[in-house]
């Protein structure tokens, strides 16, 4: 199981990656540019987002919105911004290959010329709109807010959540787009995958054709922070506009990659995927305390976290959901996951990856996954020697990352309770105020 | 060799594509096994569905259909829950149930190797469920759980009232998953009276898509559903044909107090079209244009003209009876009633005083029909698309024909379309919204009395 791919780097430090699969006639465009939230500062959270909508705002030699042109050759396209990186991507129907290099190319090389303190604003507005949709206007919206900045110092990069905070996007200046894109945005921060209905030659020839001369750029230091660490048991609270509390449990883990990390995806599946599952079992089959749980590794560059999710049923407290997830994980640090565990963990995983290689492009698709192997880790091929990370771990390596990471005593615990009910958070909890 | 920026390169001619084919054959008890070859990856993708839906929930029942859906994979012949899902584990399969207003779709996605025991399970799951009372019981204070909280989501309240508001007592009138009152009102005895009515082999359809040929797959369903047999059905579900019209809103305008939202969330449309309607390819291309895309003239509008939001869409969503032609977006407060303004003023336009340009038309067609294949890269939306074509009795030849067909409309056909399928002035409104602040904003739209909807 791998994606087989051919690999170039042009002279301005351009990634090239080509994957050729004839199944359907469509070619899928993917740049990434090395770059997201965590290269943001403070008092200018939210940046490297609103940068990216810019992005499809037009540049110079097609200074008109992103999406016409492609949408009318029968293109779908976005792109998505987080802490570590911003993606682009579009799918085109081969013959429309050309029209989508020479528009990624545009504004990989001349976004600056065309743009204008309208466009700003107006994007602006929008994702301030963003905002208010995903994160204010949404039941524990402004939770995971409260997480990160708990987690991590009010220094390191990942204190902040990529959208950012409202008063940041509003003091944004214009001039702060022109410095980002000439640090971040050239050919040597870049890596661009197609993938589907071409060869490799065709592939690197158009590639270098139209990205060739742009000119290079130094590619920007990597952010270096010493480890987040969480001494203690960290509890907060969160009034919100929402029904029934929810415990929020979160430790620091291991980096994407690193030791540990798919030893931690794994046990998030034994935890919490499926019915089957730890917490799903006792908390909501079996004691019927939660009317859901979630437990996930979020991987990321710098270091990840691990997090339990999970609602009370009504009348229930969250101190009695905290002391039956305790109970959980304390088992699976004790004992391990038992064989049949295992088993079902492998085969989802299993799974899992060969159906990431269902679809050329789009988020997650083939052309993607290249991206993120050639961004992270300087090698497009790494597809098996990822799925051989989740083959080789074993019961007892589960076992050992849930106590060495998940300790009680190391974790940020956050309550989010309807407003006015701070008694059905956990005792002791600091209440603290997100918007 | 540099490139010439003066132009954008022009697109050469159009790539071939050949449509997955569809091999049909059926069962002597009724059921439908439709197979497709799709040999990329080593997965095969099952679809079970069956024309059963939430317009089949019974009078005062709206949730039976989707509690009775929820309950398959609480236990069936000799297994339990925690069997079920230890089993779909083992097998690497996703199991994944989609109740509608017009079907319940049950679908599989699992390893090649493991397609017979994954069937072979499913079809369990369909025709032998325990439907034990005490988890019924638990699986409906977990769909209360879950409407509780959506209290506090401002799109499933909204899409509530726009339901409520358009189609009232229809059997369309209520959301799949129901109200407190009428979930607490089921019980055991209904799913399985309901189940019976509805789980019938000449009601469903089995379509696998995947890495398999025609005969193993076919053999493989064959082998699990062959034994199902049934009496003739003592009271069959009402098809859509005894649905009726429904009766237009009171009031056009209604209002969802939430007070100091962000943000208000709008619906804004009316009852429109079955999916059967000869004018189906006409009014998607309508729609593309008016609010499909991201170049829509509704979403340049009202986010890239105005900053009113994120995002503005429109769809029409075809079902097997008329289903609702509906404006979707979260606008901030202060930008609520001219939102709701240009976009009555984008319905009447496009009708006449700015009718569909060529380029418009060209946009809106090449979309549709260049983006087409990209919908047949994966079994599972495969075996999607080949669902349309089972649940709205289309022809075999849907997917060579939409391209053509599409092609084939000019910019009259939108108009005309458009003349006949919006209406602007019957379309009702629904705010999930602060009341205090916009109330006074809402006056000046000449929508009529505003009601206040509550809905617990």
């Amino acid at each position: 199981m791998d994606i087989p791919f051919t690999k170039h780097t042009l002279q301005n430090g351009l990634d090239v990656v080509v994957h050729e699969d004839r199944a359907v006639p469509i070619v899928a465009v993917n740049v990434w540019y090395h770059v997201g939230s965590k290269d943001e500062v403070p008092g200018r959270t939210g940046f490297a987002h609103l940068f990216e909508h810019l992005m499809f705002e037009g540049s110079k030699h097609h200074d008109r919105g992103y999406f016409q042109p492609l949408q009318a050759a029968g293109a779908a396209l976005n792109g998505s911004t987080n802490a570590d990186r911003t993606n682009y991507w579009e799918v085109v129907p081969s013959n429309a290959l050309d029209l989508a290099l020479w528009m990624e190319s545009d504004r990989m090389g001349y976004l600056l010329p065309a743009l204008t303190d309208t466009k700003f604003e107006n994007q602006r507005d929008v994702v301030l709109n963003e905002r208010r949709q995903n994160y204010e206007n949404r039941p524990y919206g402004l939770a995971g807010m409260a997480i990160v900045s708990a987690l991590y110092p009010e220094d390191h990069p990942y204190h902040w959540m990529t959208i950012g905070a409202a008063e940041d996007i509003r003091a944004a200046h214009i001039d702060d787009v022109r410095a980002f894109f000439r640090k971040y945005y050239h050919p040597g921060n870049a890596s661009i995958a197609l993938a589907g209905d071409i060869d490799a030659e065709t592939g690197l020839r158009l590639a270098d054709e139209y990205f060739g001369d742009l000119p290079g750029g130094e590619r920007p230091p990597r952010v270096q922070v010493p480890p987040a660490a969480v001494t203690g048991e960290v509890r907060l609270l969160l009034e919100d506009r929402v029904e029934l509390p929810r415990l929020y449990l979160a430790w620091h883990s291991p980096a994407l990659f690193d030791a540990g990390d798919a030893e931690l995806d794994l046990l998030g599946d034994v935890l919490a995927g499926g019915k089957t599952s730890r917490l799903y079992r006792s908390l909501v089959y079996e004691q019927r305390i939660a009317t859901e749980v979630a437990a996930s590794q979020n991987s990321r560059e710098l270091g990840s976290f691990f997090q339990v999710v999970a609602t009370a049923a009504p009348g229930r407290t969250l101190a009695e959901v905290e002391r039956a997830v305790a109970r959980a994980l304390h088992d699976v640090a004790t004992t391990g996951p038992t064989a049949g565990e295992m088993e079902r963990g492998l085969a989802q995983a299993e799974s899992h990856f060969l159906s990431r290689l269902q679809t050329v492009g789009g988020f997650g698709g083939k052309s993607d996954q290249l991206n993120a192997y050639n961004t992270y880790l300087g090698n497009p091929g790494f597809f098996s020697q990822d799925l051989d990370r989740y083959r080789s771990a074993t019961a007892e390596a589960l076992r050992d990352a849930a106590a060495r990471w998940l300790r009680p005593d190391a974790r940020v615990a956050l309550s989010v309770v309807p407003r006015g009910a701070a008694a059905l958070g956990l005792d002791g909890s600091t209440q603290v105020a997100v918007s | 060799m540099a490139v010439d920026r003066s132009r954008l390169p022009l697109p050469g001619p159009e790539p071939q594509f050949n449509f997955p084919h569809i091999e049909r054959r059926s069962l002597s008890n009724g059921l439908r096994i439709w197979t497709v070859e799709h040999r990329q990856v080593p997965l095969v993708s099952v679809l079970l569905v069956t024309a059963a839906g939430a317009a089949a929930d019974p009078e005062h029942q709206a949730g039976l259909a989707a509690m009775t859906a929820d309950m398959l994979d609480e236990g069936c012949g000799d297994r339990s829950a925690l069997d079920i899902h230890e089993t779909l584990g083992r097998l690497g399969a996703q199991l994944d149930t989609d109740v509608g207003h017009d079907a319940t779709v049950l679908g599989l996605t699992t390893l090649r190797r493991f397609l017979s025991e994954g069937i072979g399970l499913v079809a369990e799951m369909m025709l032998q469920p325990r439907f034990a009372e005490a988890d019924v019981d638990r699986v409906r204070d977990l769909r209360l759980n879950r409407l509780l909280q959506y209290r506090d989501s401002p799109p499933a309240l909204a899409d509530r009232a726009f339901a409520e508001l358009l189609y009232r007592e229809h059997p369309y009138g209520h959301l799949p998953i129901g109200t407190e009152r009428s979930l607490r009102a089921i019980g055991v005895d209904d799913v399985r009276r309901f189940h019976a009515r509805a789980f019938r082999p000449e009601l469903t359809t089995v379509i696998a898509a995947g890495d398999g040929d025609h005969e193993t797959l076919a053999a493989a369903v064959a082998r699990a559903f062959d034994g199902w047999h049934m009496a003739p059905a003592a009271e069959p579900l009402p098809g859509p044909s005894s649905f009726g019209e429904p009766f237009p809103p009171s009031n056009r305008l209604a209002v969802v107090h939430r007070p100091g939202a962000a943000q208000s969330e709008l619906r804004i449309g009316h009852v429109a079209l079955a999916r059967r309607t000869p004018d189906y390819h006409a009014c998607v291309v309508l729609n593309m244009i008016l609010g499909g895309q991201f170049v829509s003239r509704i979403n340049m509008n009202l986010r890239q003209d105005k900053g009113y939001t994120y995002g503005a869409r429109t769809a029409f969503e075809f079902r097997r009876a008329p289903g609702p032609f509906a404006m979707h977006a979260s606008v901030q407060g202060d930008a609520t009633a001219d939102a709701i303004r240009e976009t009555l003023q984008e319905f009447r336009a496009i009708r006449g005083e700015r009718p569909v340009t060529v380029e418009e038309l060209a946009v809106g067609r090449a979309a549709l029909t260049r983006g087409y294949p990209r919908n047949f890269e994966t079994s599972d939306q495969i075996a999607r698309a080949a669902a349309q074509l089972a649940l709205y009795e289309l022809p075999d030849d849907y997917f060579s024909t939409f391209v053509p067909t599409i092609l084939a409309l000019g910019p009259d056909d939108i108009t005309h379309a458009a003349e006949r399928h919006l209406h602007p002035e019957r379309a009702a409104v629904v705010v999930v919204g602060d009341r205090e602040k916009i109330g006074a904003s809402l006056a000046s739209l000449d929508l009529g009395d505003t009601s206040e909807m509550a809905l617990a």
